[in-house]
């Protein structure tokens, strides 16, 4: 497993542009910190954004699980690319002349995508844990280690996703024309599927089949938490309306997803079986 | 004798297209196959079969008696197809500390290997700043990491300048001597006649031939014959019942021998029936010329 890795590793760390996309990825995560610095200073308005209590326990973990998932586009070029360049290099039939089997070559993949999940989970822990120290207005431990679902829910959505670019890429081969069907294949879901089946089934059926699509039902392990901040809330009460939402993690969106990335990796894997190089 | 590679009624279709048909054959060690046909007759999907990237049809292929997995027994096999396939961005040392760690050997053979194919001043550079023939020559080094019991061939010399070539050849020469197991794909029949000692002829995916070089065609060779009285010598071949067909050819008489005959006494014969020769070679057929009465023969 530890050779797999290290295979990986050394094709994606001596690539100049890998190299400086996932240094940046992470950099990105941090810049989360930055947040922190927003300061409006106007007369006598004084707003300043890290004490408007988005960085309180536990409400934080919800929030910047959220921003950072919304980073996950940009590490998909990485991801693509590893899987297209393969093609296009024409190294994959090389690796498997030298030895690999084609298992091993998923296997490898794979594993590089979980093993970047873990590390962006536990990056976006620490950043969050550093942030909330500073700022929340509860510190008890209790609470700090409340709703930590949402980590998982990350994981769970990258890992989802990177298996959902891993197979695009062995699926078209080429990693512009991959991105371009990720996209594309967000619009089928967003308004094709949804559409199709609201016209035909309503509104209602229309929402309980969306859940079950890959994208959707990854953006759906964290929904979006701005209307769950208080000051939003009691904003939207003064206008006399309610939200009545529901932010909690489900584990039958966990499992979706767990599905999904099951799929798109035992598909990857029959495609590249059956394929001739 | 050891077993490397056996093949059973191996057959691959694309479609409706046969490109190996029902192909059986087997590698024994410390020979040099050569594999022959024209372009298209199945060689590089042969190899594609038992190099585990292409998938068969029917039939089966083992590898050092199957008791191995067909990539645990790739790891002891040195193979290069066609172009040689390297990650562009990455410098000859650090592709080749890929292929080690792909093939589960040790690193330190790298610097050896590239000093045999000329390359270890080039070590640190990029691949995708290498001339052809250099590629060419990091994946000999690359297939040669693991010391194979047998290394794969597949048109190695393809696309090559002249100068390329020699470097190639002189490479495949030594590694040959040294006893390695060598099987070479090519079309390029002088290149297999100087290397190979067991040939295996493919023709539109199906077998012709397989078996030592000599053996290929049960031929007593031919006269190559000039004479004064051009006429009266082909009369007196044309009679004589040892010789099939006469061909002549700018003056230059050939005449096919159907049983033994030695040069003296043909020349002794030729004599003493009045005709005096100003020219006698006695041959066998070049590797070019069986290959082509070969294929030729089954039209």
């Amino acid at each position: 497993m530890l050779r797999l890795l290290q295979i990986e590793f050394i094709k994606l760390w001596n690539n100049n542009a890998s190299k400086v996309l996932i240094v940046s990825y992470f950099v990105l995560i941090l810049c989360m910190a930055l947040i922190a610095a927003i300061k409006f200073d106007i007369g006598p308005i004084q707003f300043h954004v890290a004490e408007q209590g988005i960085f309180n326990f536990p409400y934080i973990w919800h929030l910047n699980t959220w921003i950072a998932s919304g980073l996950k586009l940009f590490f998909a070029i990485v991801i693509v690319s590893m899987m297209a360049n393969e093609y296009s290099n024409k190294t994959l039939k090389q690796n498997l002349i030298d030895g690999l089997s084609k298992k091993e070559f998923i296997a490898s993949k794979f594993l590089t995508v979980f093993a970047f999940s873990v590390v962006s989970t536990l990056f976006v822990f620490i950043v969050s844990l550093v942030l909330g120290l500073f700022y929340s207005d509860f510190t008890e431990v209790s609470i700090i280690f409340s709703d930590l679902e949402y980590l998982l829910a990350y994981f769970i959505k990258l890992l989802g996703f990177f298996s959902f670019c891993l197979f695009l890429g062995i699926l078209v081969k080429r990693s512009a024309f991959a991105l371009g069907f990720l996209i594309i294949w967000f619009a089928i879901e967003n308004l094709g599927i949804r559409f199709l089946v609201w016209w035909l089934a309503g509104k209602e059926a229309s929402a309980s089949v969306m859940k079950f699509l890959p994208l959707e039902s990854m953006s759906n392990l964290i929904k979006e938490p701005a209307s769950r901040f208080k000051a939003v809330q009691s904003m939207v009460e003064q206008v006399g309306e309610q939200f009545n939402k529901d932010y909690a993690v489900h584990f039958y969106e966990i499992l979706i997803v767990a599905c999904w990335t099951a799929i798109f990796i035992y598909l990857s894997y029959a495609l590249l079986k059956r394929r001739d190089l | 004798m050891e077993t490397i590679l056996t093949v059973n009624h191996l057959t691959k279709k694309y479609g409706y297209l046969t490109a190996v048909k029902d192909l059986s054959f087997s590698i024994e060690k410390g020979n040099v196959y050569g594999i022959l046909g024209p372009n298209g007759s199945g060689k590089s999907t042969t190899l594609g079969i038992v190099l585990n990237v292409v998938n068969r049809t029917a039939g089966d292929f083992s590898w050092f008696g199957g008791t191995i997995s067909t990539h645990d027994a790739l790891k002891r096999v040195g193979a290069i197809i066609e172009r040689p396939n390297f990650y562009p961005y990455m410098t000859a040392i650090q592709n080749l500390k890929l292929v080690c760690k792909i093939k589960e050997v040790p690193q330190d053979k790298i610097e050896e290997k590239l000093e045999m194919v000329g390359l270890l001043e080039r070590k640190n550079s990029k691949f995708s700043t290498y001339s052809l023939g250099m590629k060419q020559r990091l994946a000999i080094a690359s297939a040669l990491l693991n010391d194979p019991e047998i290394l794969i061939l597949d048109e190695p010399t393809n696309g090559l300048d002249p100068q390329g070539i020699h470097q190639i050849r002189e490479i495949i020469k030594k590694i040959a001597s040294e006893g390695t197991t060598i099987l070479l794909a090519s079309h390029l029949l002088d290149e297999v006649e100087k290397v190979c000692s067991h040939v295996i002829i493919l023709r539109k995916g199906e077998k012709l031939y397989s078996g030592p070089v000599g053996e290929m065609l049960t031929s007593y060779g031919f006269f190559e014959l000039k004479a004064v009285d051009g006429p009266a010598l082909v009369t007196y071949l044309g009679n004589h019942p040892s010789f099939g067909p006469i061909k002549q050819e700018n003056g230059l008489i050939t005449a096919i021998l159907k049983e033994e005959m030695t040069a003296s006494s043909l020349n002794q014969d030729l004599f003493n029936n009045g005709i005096v020769l100003s020219h006698l070679v006695k041959r066998k057929e070049s590797l070019e010329e069986q290959f082509l009465s070969l294929t030729n023969h089954k039209d």
